[in-house]
């Protein structure tokens, strides 16, 4: 027992800065922000008063919370699967011992040093209307790209955006799938090849449920990250085109210059809260759902 | 002889798939460098602006001074240098403590810290903004800095790697009066390098990319924006200048290409420590 307390002082000091960065800038913001999503406020932003928890049932239901809602899931849509595939296909494509490999893996990882700003604004120069490059090459096919431009049509806008995003992480699920690729044991695929499997039945047989554990993981990931899409909107579209609104995801809602609710300290804290909320409950159903099918075998 | 016709046909279709794709995905990377290295109407002028030809450093100049450039990098790497070693720091002592000393409660308190890795930054930002604006530090070094200088998943992190080291290490330490300061700085933590530098190369990397909390912590202070959140005013120019943009760009991308080349093996590692192992 003596023994067992002789370390107490020195875990103090050693947690201590620890604990206290994370409770500062973790803990209370997380607390404080579930307290302040009970908060009505007028238009100033300067009066409030407590709601209770009702109050996060009207932001729910609000029409600018729903619109927001709406948007964030249909970016999820259209960036998650499409991400998926494209980096898992380049994975397997540059799986091979070939000659040069290293340079299309290079190549293929490189987009993971681009931040949101740098892909957003690059996306944001080459689909210019008037001027980008895409505009001039592809008009032919695509006139929107010309007129009124990818970014500043209501339809496409939130496509524009999803393929800054695809683009900026297909390094990022690229280098992880390649790693997951690599550390299935080459046995296995001799063995299939035995047994008289080809190429599909391997890929379906073999390599997925093999890195099915790291697909579930980037599926989490870029899940999440498809929620808290927040610079791109900013840099892209700046929550419109207007009065559409077509980008204004929740995270948008919540940090956008322009947002309606920017003032509302209320309402911000219960949208933030909402999109944990949402965040932490896809997240248990992609690992709930995805557990049963995948093999941990290791 | 047929065998060898056909998987030499199929090494081509691969090859040729291959570079498609890769053109593809470097394209936009491409056409931007290449906008970044001509004159104004020259970057204009497509397709020919995709011509290696007429290239000149003028526009990444203009954007330099215009964008204030110098400062705006000086400003990302003081910050991000401060995190990283912040963050190396505090993952090291916490690490330590979990790893190695023996305290009540140590479960529950290191399940509690593992929880908050669960909170995004998304949900946080809303407070924080409010507690930087109490403490006055709106516009400052220390609004960038001192929110990030802890880092759950660092603690998990070095902790893993503590827990590998055999603890007769410790023991032997221990019987020749080595106390614990002394053997997380001369044993422990180089026993750990490898791990460390993935670590750290992670956070300077998320802290120099970061753009949320930067741009609600600094509001129009130019003095003190990062490189991220300071870029978008070359774009809030005249359209026709929007090559100015892609010249900040490059200045912006270049520092962190170059360290993804020599570091791409602890960026691998790094990656993967959160994903195959779980």
């Amino acid at each position: 027992m003596k023994r067992r307390l002789r370390d107490v002082p020195w875990a103090v000091v050693m947690l201590l800065p620890s604990v206290v960065l994370i409770a500062v800038w973790t803990v209370y913001p997380l607390v404080k922000a579930v307290q302040n999503g009970h908060l009505r406020c007028d238009v100033t932003g300067t009066k409030c008063i407590d709601a209770g928890w009702g109050r996060y049932w009207d932001v729910f239901i609000s029409a600018e919370f729903q619109h927001a809602l709406g948007v964030s899931l249909k970016l999820m849509a259209l960036t998650v699967p499409a991400g998926l595939v494209l980096g898992v296909g380049l994975a397997v494509l540059a799986d091979k011992h070939l000659r040069g490999i290293g340079i299309f893996r290079t190549i293929f990882s490189s987009t993971v040093a681009t931040s949101v700003a740098v892909a957003s604004l690059v996306w944001f120069v080459l689909l210019q209307p008037q001027i980008g490059v895409f505009a001039d090459l592809f008009s032919g096919w695509f006139p929107v790209l010309k007129n009124p431009g990818l970014l500043n049509d209501p339809g496409t806008a939130l496509l524009a955006v999803a393929f800054s995003s695809i683009w900026a992480n297909l390094g990022f699920t690229f280098i992880i799938v390649t790693a997951a690729l690599q550390s299935v044991p080459r046995d296995l695929y001799e063995s299939a090849y035995v047994d008289g499997a080809g190429n599909v039945r391997r890929f379906t047989n073999v390599t997925l449920p093999m890195i099915a554990p790291t697909l579930l993981f980037v599926t989490v990931v870029l899940t999440t990250r498809a929620l808290q899409t927040y610079g791109e909107i900013a840099l892209l579209t700046g929550g419109g085109p207007n009065p559409e609104k077509s980008t204004t995801t929740i995270p948008y809602l919540i940090y956008g210059r322009n947002s309606i609710i920017s003032g509302d300290l209320g309402t911000k804290s219960a949208a933030a809260v909402l999109l944990f909320v949402l965040s932490l409950a896809l997240a248990l159903v992609q690992f709930r759902g995805l557990d049963k099918r995948v093999h941990y075998g290791r | 002889m047929a065998a060898d016709t056909v998987r030499g046909v199929r090494k081509v279709g691969r090859y040729t798939l291959l570079v498609v794709l890769a053109v593809i995905v470097l394209f936009p990377i491409y056409a931007v460098v290449l906008q970044a290295l001509k004159t104004g109407p020259d970057s204009l002028d497509h397709p020919r602006s995709l011509l290696p030809v007429d290239l000149t450093l003028s526009t990444i100049k203009a954007a330099w001074t215009q964008g204030n450039l110098g400062r705006l990098l000086m400003n990302s790497v003081f910050v991000s240098v401060m995190v990283t070693l912040g963050v190396v720091l505090t993952s090291l002592l916490a690490a330590y403590a979990f790893a190695f000393l023996q305290f009540p409660l140590k479960g529950p308190i290191f399940v509690l810290f593992l929880a908050t890795m669960l909170v995004p930054a998304e949900v946080t930002v809303v407070i924080n903004e409010r507690t930087a604006d109490s403490l006055g530090w709106i516009n400052s070094y220390q609004g960038l800095i001192v929110p990030s200088l802890a880092s759950t998943f660092g603690i998990f992190l070095v902790r893993q790697v503590f827990l590998q080291l055999p603890g007769e290490l410790r023991e032997a330490a221990a019987l020749d009066g080595v106390g614990h300061v002394r053997f997380l700085w001369e044993v422990a933590a180089p026993l750990s390098r490898p791990t460390l530098g993935a670590l750290g190369l992670f956070t300077f990397l998320g802290t120099w990319n970061a753009y949320l909390w930067p741009s609600q912590v600094i509001r129009g202070d130019r003095a003190h924006e990062t490189v991220q959140i300071g870029l978008e005013r070359l774009k809030n120019n005249d359209i026709s200048k929007i090559n100015l943009v892609t010249g900040g760009l490059v200045v912006a991308a270049l520092p962190i290409f170059i360290m993804l080349v020599l570091f791409q093996r602890q960026l691998v590692r790094g990656l993967t420590a959160g994903a195959v192992k779980g």
